[in-house]
């Protein structure tokens, strides 16, 4: 009966159950925008990535583990492993000019009239990211499944 | 150009990455695993050769220059602790290849491992002391994981009280780390190191450096903030034990030798007599409370404490004698140890139980494991010709040649408690039958045990080390001498890192 109740709490919030579902997509191109913004600007990778895990932690609330692996697609530690091998990359290119580890190379070139500035800061960021991301997912997931 | 003093951190952080990636397949985490460390030796003797042949290999992170940048170098001393890393991170990975259980290796213990060994290299070759933090911070966090792995009720135990101190530590740390930098205004260790040559030497740097000698006296496991070691060592997998053992207080006392030869050296008389009467104590304390012990694991880590002691000896007798003597000690410590901590799982393996009152018999068995754990044992007691005799004889010249005489006489005393401990483990675990009641068909070999060369491997590897120390005592001690002079001279390091002689 008690367990009944926790189920019908979790699924009946109705206000929460909807709002996540329009949060999420608007969390995560916010959290783009933030990891973008962040070479110049306030933003960058570690912060990105604490907003797009509140949006699927905000998700996970509402809907459930299942719910969120099944929109989430891959396992979490898939996403650190990815961000970690991301960021390690990033400290590559910079050896093959024969400079020290993690010195930031640019690629500079015009896409359709506008300026595009690539670089392995961006990697490296975006390697953040997918850590800081992973990292989070991890261990809620784990305490919610262990809570459960 | 020089990849080399990155590569000890890079290639743990891959493999920890790469075993992250192929989470589902222990087999193949295990191959990577193995890789890794072949790997990570190969990087350091590389690095050591390159020391060898230039002094100090540094390289400014980003191309930044210091002292604004990250500086990441290595001098004799860290290429050795580097190479020591690479050999005892391959003996932990071959015996943890058919000793680790199942459903340790599904929680991450691969991935953990490398990360540990990152923070480890990490703290070695790190010229900023916030970044020293931030590997000591990496090294701690696998730690707390490795050490809980399993979750049994004994090792959440033992983890509290290792938690509790070490982030203890850590704080008294960066405590220590900001109101230097509010000093100097810098934390590029040359920097410090040059800047606080150049000041006047007022109370404020003592109370900063026994700051630092506090929180690193914990990590080493020094008198009297020691308790964290025994109460948690002996509680994991016995290959973590054994990684622990080797690497993980050597790392606190890196740490020591680092700041106390580099920073903090306008007041001798006053900090490294503090540490002088720390040594003792460590010694004495580890040594007696090895003596009332009855368990395979916690006589080792008392022991651990007791030749801590012998190493902060070596820096806080502060002489060039001195200093090469704990170069030496901790280059044959660290492989003795481990050595010691698996010979203990191997007996387990075969007699289920590390009480030494249930132990019995393993020499008549197998007088093969006995003499891989006599050689170790001996040399850690400091028995000629192997490698702790001669660690033990420099560093106690060195004491009588300033006419250290308590201190000298402590050291000689716990030598032979060690021995007394060691005998103790031989008399009971070796050389008595076996004891009524306990399960033999392992040890006399009922049961075949098709994977316990693969064990015996790191053994019969390590082994070798003490020996090719012990009987290359000259070339080896040329060796500590070149790295002890690095240390006693920190103008050199100052300018490799600076580009600037003070």
């Amino acid at each position: 009966m008690i367990e009944d109740n926790k189920k019908i709490m979790k699924t009946n919030t109705l206000i929460l159950h909807t709002a996540a579902l329009f949060l999420l997509p608007l969390q995560l191109i916010f959290s783009v925008f933030l990891l973008l913004r962040g070479h110049d600007e306030p933003g960058g990778g570690f912060i990105a990535g604490l907003v797009a895990s509140a949006a699927f932690v905000l998700y996970l609330f509402a809907h459930g583990v299942p719910a969120t692996r099944n929109i989430l697609r891959v396992e979490p530690h898939d996403l650190l492993a990815i961000g970690l091998l991301l960021g390690l990359a990033a400290m590559f290119p910079g050896l093959l000019y024969g400079e020290p580890f993690l010195t930031a190379q640019w690629w500079e070139f015009t896409l359709a009239g506008s300026e595009i500035k690539l670089s392995t800061v961006l990697i490296f960021d975006i390697g953040v990211y997918f850590a800081v991301l992973g990292t989070i997912l991890t261990i809620v997931m784990s305490l919610t499944e262990a809570e459960e | 150009m020089s990849p080399e003093v990155v590569l000890p951190i890079l290639i743990p952080l891959l493999a920890g990455a790469l075993t992250l990636a192929f989470w589902r397949s222990q087999r193949y985490q295990r191959w990577i695993t193995l890789f890794a460390s072949f790997a990570l030796l190969a990087a350091g003797l590389w690095l050591l050769d390159s020391t060898r042949e230039h002094g100090y290999v540094v390289m400014q992170m980003g191309n930044w220059p210091a002292p604004f940048g990250i500086t990441v170098i290595a001098d004799l001393l860290s290429a050795i602790m580097i190479v020591l890393t690479g050999i005892i991170g391959l003996a932990i990975a071959i015996y943890s290849m058919v000793a680790t259980p199942d459903r340790h290796e599904r929680f991450g213990y691969y991935p953990l491992m490398h990360l540990l060994l990152a923070g480890v290299s990490g703290s070695f070759l790190s010229g900023d002391i916030f970044n020293l933090f931030v590997w000591f911070e990496v090294m701690l966090l696998a730690s707390f994981a490795l050490l809980t792995l399993g979750g049994e009720r004994s090792q959440m135990e033992g983890a509290i009280k290792y938690v509790t101190l070490n982030l203890f530590s850590s704080a008294i740390f960066l405590s220590a780390i900001g109101l230097l930098y509010g000093m100097v205004g810098t934390l590029n260790m040359a920097d410090i190191g040059y800047k606080l040559s150049q000041v006047e030497h007022t109370g404020m740097v003592n109370v900063v450096a026994l700051m630092f000698m506090i929180s690193f006296g914990i990590k080493a496991a020094a008198f009297p903030l020691f308790f964290w070691l025994p109460a948690s060592y002996h509680t994991p997998l016995i290959a973590v034990s054994a990684l622990f053992a080797g690497l993980l207080t050597k790392v606190g006392v890196y740490a020591l030798y680092r700041v106390f030869t580099l920073m903090f050296t306008g007041d001798v008389s006053y900090t490294h007599d503090i540490l002088l009467w720390a040594a003792a104590l460590t010694m004495l304390t580890g040594v007696l409370g090895a003596a009332a012990q009855f368990e395979f694991r916690r006589i080792l880590s008392f022991h651990i404490i007791s030749q801590i002691g012998y190493m902060l000896l070596g820096l806080a007798l502060y002489t060039p004698l001195a200093i090469i003597g704990g170069v030496f000690y901790i280059m044959h410590h660290i492989i003795v140890k481990t050595n010691l901590f698996l010979v203990s799982g191997v007996v387990y393996r075969l007699l289920g139980s590390y009480d030494l009152k249930k132990l019995g018999g393993v020499y008549k068995h197998r007088p093969g494991l006995a003499v891989l754990f006599l050689v170790p044992a001996l040399s850690l007691a400091g028995l000629p010709p192997l490698s702790g005799f001669f660690a033990k004889f420099i560093i106690i010249r060195a004491g009588i040649e300033v006419e250290a005489w308590v201190v000298t006489a402590v050291a000689l005393l716990v030598g032979l408690l060690t021995l007394y401990s060691m005998i103790k483990i031989w008399a009971e675990v070796f050389w008595k039958p076996v004891p009524e009641g306990t399960d033999t068909s392992a040890l006399t070999g009922k049961e075949k045990d098709p994977q316990m060369w693969i064990m015996l491997l790191p053994l019969v590897g390590l082994t070798l080390c003490t020996l090719f120390i012990g009987l290359n005592g000259q070339p080896i001690y040329e060796l500590a001498s070149d790295a002890a002079g690095q240390l006693m001279n920190p103008a050199g390091y100052i300018e490799a890192v600076l580009g600037v002689s003070p």
